[in-house]
C-alpha cells in the first residue's frame, strides 16, 4: 500500500480533514458502549486525581524551598536536613505512583480494553489506517 | 599512560562502536515503519534503556553534577524535576500517543484537524525545540573534548562540533530508529555503568555515610551549612525567587512534550509495551538522578572547585580522577578517560535522537503530508527525511560554533520551556477535550513557542546584564531567564480561547474516533517486525 495516510472517500468530510476522513461506525458504537464508558471512568479515575496530587506535591516541594528555608533547613539526621529528605521523598513518591498506575492498569484497565480491542477486530475493521504494511 | 592518549583512544572506540551498530542495524531497515519507528518491534524493557539514552543529556550528568558541585542544593531541584515530569508522560501521555499517532507529534493533532496547518505547526515547534537542544550537546561536546585534550584551542572546538555533527548525520541516514535506538541502549548502558562506579567509589572514601559526605562537601566548598540548604542560587529576592519556580514548572511540564522523547513511545507493539518502557525509563532515570546528588556533592567535597570553570560542566570527570587516585596516577587517568568517553556517548547518542525527530518531521509532515498531500512513497519519503537530516545537521553545526558562548543548560532549559509551552498544551487538550480544535491547536503551538523564545530574547539572558549574551546593549523588560511560569499557562489559555472561538463539527465528531483508539488500541499501528 502506499504511504498515502488518508486519501479522502466519498461523504467523508471536507477537505481539509483528509486524515480523518475515513471514520469508521465500529468506533461510534465502541464509544457508546458501557465498557467504554466504564474504561475511560476508570482510566480518569486514577490519572486525575493523581496527577493532581502530583503537581500539587511538587509544587509545594518548589514553594517551600523558595519560602521556607528556614524549615528546610532543620537538620534530621546528622548533616541531613528536612530539604534532602523532602527532595528524596518526591523520588519516592514518583516511583511509588509509578508502580501502582502500573498494578492499577494491569487489573482494571487492560482486561476492558483488550475486550474492546477484540471486539474491534471481529467486525474486520482496520482503523483509519490499515494494518500491517 | 598519559591520560590525553587513553582518552582519544576510548573516544575512538565510542565512535567505532556506535557506527558498527548503525551499519548493522541498517541492513533490517526498509519501510517507512523501520526506518522511524524501529518496525514498533522493541521490547518494553529496551525501550525502556532507549528512552534513558535518549533523555539523560550530556546537561544531565555533566551540568547536574556541575551545578550541585557549584551552588550546592539549589542543583538538586533540576534531578528532581526531570524525574518527577516522567509522571505526566506516564499517565497522560505515552499510551495514548501510541494510539493515536504514527510517526511524529503531529499524527495525533492531524488524527481530527485540518491537517496541513496543524502538521507545519507541529513540525516548526519540532524543529525549534530539537535545535534548542542540539545545540546544547553540541556546544558541550566541543568544550569537553577540547579541555580534556588539554588543547583550549577555538580550531579544536569547531573540529569537534564538525565532528560530531558528521556523526549523527551517518546515525540517523544509515541506521535509522534502529540504528539510533542501539546507540541510545548502548548509551545508557555505560552511562549508569560509569556513574555507579563513580559513585561506589565516593561513597567508599565516606565509608557509606551520605551525612558525612554532605558535611565534606558544605566545609570544602566554603559556604558552610548554607551549601546543603535551598536558596544558594536563587534565594536572593524576589525575582530569583520567581525564576526558581518558573525553572521548576518547566522541568516537570516539558519532558512529555519533547518531540525526541514523543516519538519513542511509537517503537513499541503496543499501548502497554509503551507503558512498561516509561515504567522501566522511571526506574533507571530515577537511579540515574539520585546518582548526580552523590556526584555533585561528591565532588563539592572531594575537588577544589575554584579550579573548575565557571558552569561546573567538568566536575564529573574531575571527580572520576579524583576517586581514581587523583591527577598523575594511573587509576585517576583511567577513570578520567572512561567517564569523558561515557560523557561523549552520551552527547552521540542524544544528537543522534534529536536529528532523526526533527528531520522526521520535516519529511513525514512537511514533505509528504503538507507537500505531496500524502501521496509520496515511503522510498521518497525516506529519502527526504536523510537529505533533511543533512541540512539539519549542517544548520546545527553552523549555529553551533558561534554559539559556543552560550550556557549548555540555559539552552536545555530553554528547550524544556518550549516544548512545555508549545507542545504540552495541545496534547493534553486534543486528548481529553473533544471542543479542541484545529484553531486552538494553531494559537496554542504558534502563541506557547513565540512567547517562550520571544521572552527570553527580552530577559537578562540576552541583554541588560554582566552576564547577558550581548554586552553593552540593554533591551530587557521581562526579569525572569526562564520564560516558563507566563508561557505554559499562555500555551494553555491559547488552545482553549482559539478552541471556544470557533467551532469546528468535524474536529468534534472525529474526537469520538481518536479517544476510542487512545483507550483502547483499536485500530492502532502493527508491529512490523519481531
Amino acid at each position: 500500500m502506499s504511504h498515502a495516510d488518508h486519501p479522502a472517500q466519498p461523504g467523508g468530510g471536507d477537505a481539509g480533514h483528509q486524515q480523518a476522513a475515513r471514520h469508521d461506525p465500529v468506533y461510534d458504537h465502541l464509544h457508546a458502549s458501557a465498557e467504554f464508558a466504564e474504561l475511560r471512568r476508570r482510566y480518569r479515575a486514577f490519572v486525575l486525581p493523581a496527577t493532581v496530587a502530583f503537581l500539587s506535591w511538587y509544587l509545594l516541594y518548589v514553594v517551600m524551598s523558595n519560602w521556607a528555608a528556614g524549615f528546610m533547613s532543620t537538620q534530621v539526621l546528622g548533616n541531613i536536613n528536612i530539604a534532602l529528605v523532602f527532595g528524596l521523598l518526591q523520588f519516592v513518591t514518583t516511583f511509588l505512583i509509578a508502580y501502582l498506575y502500573s498494578r492499577y492498569s494491569a487489573a482494571r484497565l487492560d482486561p476492558l480494553a483488550g475486550e474492546l480491542e477484540e471486539r474491534f477486530v471481529e467486525t474486520g475493521a482496520t482503523g483509519s489506517r490499515g494494518g500491517k504494511h | 599512560m598519559d591520560h590525553q592518549v587513553l582518552t582519544t583512544v576510548l573516544f575512538l572506540s565510542v565512535v567505532a562502536l556506535t557506527v558498527a551498530i548503525t551499519v548493522r542495524a541498517s541492513r533490517s531497515t526498509s519501510g517507512t515503519s523501520d526506518f522511524y519507528a524501529g518496525g514498533r518491534s522493541f521490547t518494553g524493557f529496551q525501550n525502556g534503556l532507549a528512552i534513558g539514552g535518549d533523555y539523560m543529556s550530556a546537561a544531565s550528568f555533566l551540568g547536574i553534577t556541575g551545578i550541585i558541585a557549584l551552588a550546592g542544593y539549589d542543583g538538586f531541584l533540576y534531578s528532581i524535576g526531570f524525574l518527577v515530569a516522567w509522571l505526566v508522560a506516564l499517565l497522560l501521555v505515552a499510551e495514548m500517543l501510541r494510539n493515536s499517532g504514527r510517526y511524529t507529534m503531529a499524527d495525533q493533532l492531524a488524527f481530527r484537524m485540518k491537517q496541513k496547518p496543524v502538521r507545519m505547526a507541529a513540525a516548526t515547534s519540532t524543529v525549534v525545540v530539537s535545535i534548542f537542544y542540539l545545540l546544547a550537546q553540541m556546544v558541550g561536546a566541543g568544550t569537553l573534548v577540547a579541555l580534556l585534550l588539554g588543547v583550549d584551542s577555538q580550531t579544536v572546538k569547531n573540529l569537534v562540533i564538525l565532528g560530531v555533527g558528521m556523526l549523527m548525520i551517518f546515525y540517523v541516514t544509515v541506521g535509522g530508529m534502529k540504528g539510533t535506538t542501539w546507540v541510545q541502549i548502548v548509551k545508557a548502558v555505560l552511562l549508569m555503568t560509569g556513574s555507579a562506579l563513580i559513585v561506589v567509589l565516593v561513597l567508599a572514601k565516606f565509608d557509606f555515610n551520605l551525612s558525612e559526605l554532605l558535611g565534606a562537601a558544605a566545609s570544602n566548598s566554603g559556604k558552610g551549612e548554607a551549601f546543603l540548604e535551598p536558596g544558594l542560587k536563587y534565594g536572593a529576592d524576589l525575582t530569583s525567587k520567581l525564576d526558581f519556580l518558573s525553572l521548576g514548572i518547566a522541568l516537570v511540564l516539558g519532558t512529555a512534550g519533547l518531540p525526541h522523547i514523543l516519538i519513542r513511545f511509537y517503537t513499541v507493539p503496543t499501548a502497554r509495551d509503551a507503558r512498561k518502557s516509561v515504567l522501566w525509563a522511571i526506574g533507571i532515570i530515577g537511579t540515574f538522578y539520585l546518582f548526580t546528588l552523590v556526584l555533585g556533592f561528591g565532588a563539592a567535597a572531594l575537588l577544589n572547585t575554584g579550579d573548575l570553570d565557571a558552569s561546573g560542566n567538568l566536575a564529573a570527570p574531575k571527580l572520576a580522577e579524583e576517586v581514581g587516585g587523583g591527577a598523575g596516577s594511573t587509576g585517576g587517568a583511567i577513570l578520567l578517560a572512561l567517564i569523558a568517553a561515557v560523557a561523549f556517548a552520551t552527547i552521540l547518542a542524544v544528537v543522534a535522537g534529536l536529528t532523526l525527530t526533527s528531520s522526521a518531521s520535516v519529511a513525514h509532515d512537511v514533505y509528504n503530508n503538507v507537500y505531496r498531500k500524502g501521496e509520496a512513497t515511503e522510498q521518497e519519503e525516506i529519502k527526504v527525511t536523510r537529505i533533511a537530516a543533512g541540512v539539519i545537521g549542517l544548520i546545527a553545526i553552523l549555529l553551533a560554533i558561534p554559539a559556543q558562548s552560550l550556557n549548555i543548560a540555559f539552552l536545555v532549559a530553554l528547550a524544556f520551556a518550549v516544548a512545555a509551552s508549545a507542545n504540552l498544551p495541545t496534547i493534553v487538550l486534543n486528548m481529553f477535550w473533544r471542543r479542541f480544535n484545529t484553531r486552538g491547536a494553531l494559537w496554542s503551538i504558534y502563541g506557547g513557542l513565540i512567547s517562550a523564545v520571544g521572552l527570553v530574547f527580552f530577559s537578562p539572558v540576552m541583554s541588560g546584564a554582566e552576564t547577558s549574551l550581548i554586552t553593552g546593549a540593554d533591551f530587557a523588560w521581562f526579569p525572569l531567564s526562564n520564560p516558563g511560569i507566563v508561557s505554559i499557562p499562555l500555551g494553555f489559555l491559547l488552545g482553549i480561547i482559539g478552541s471556544l472561538t470557533t467551532r469546528e463539527p468535524a474536529a468534534e465528531d472525529r474526537y469520538t474516533e481518536l479517544e476510542v483508539r487512545a483507550l483502547t488500541g483499536a485500530g492502532a499501528e502493527q508491529a512490523t517486525s519481531h
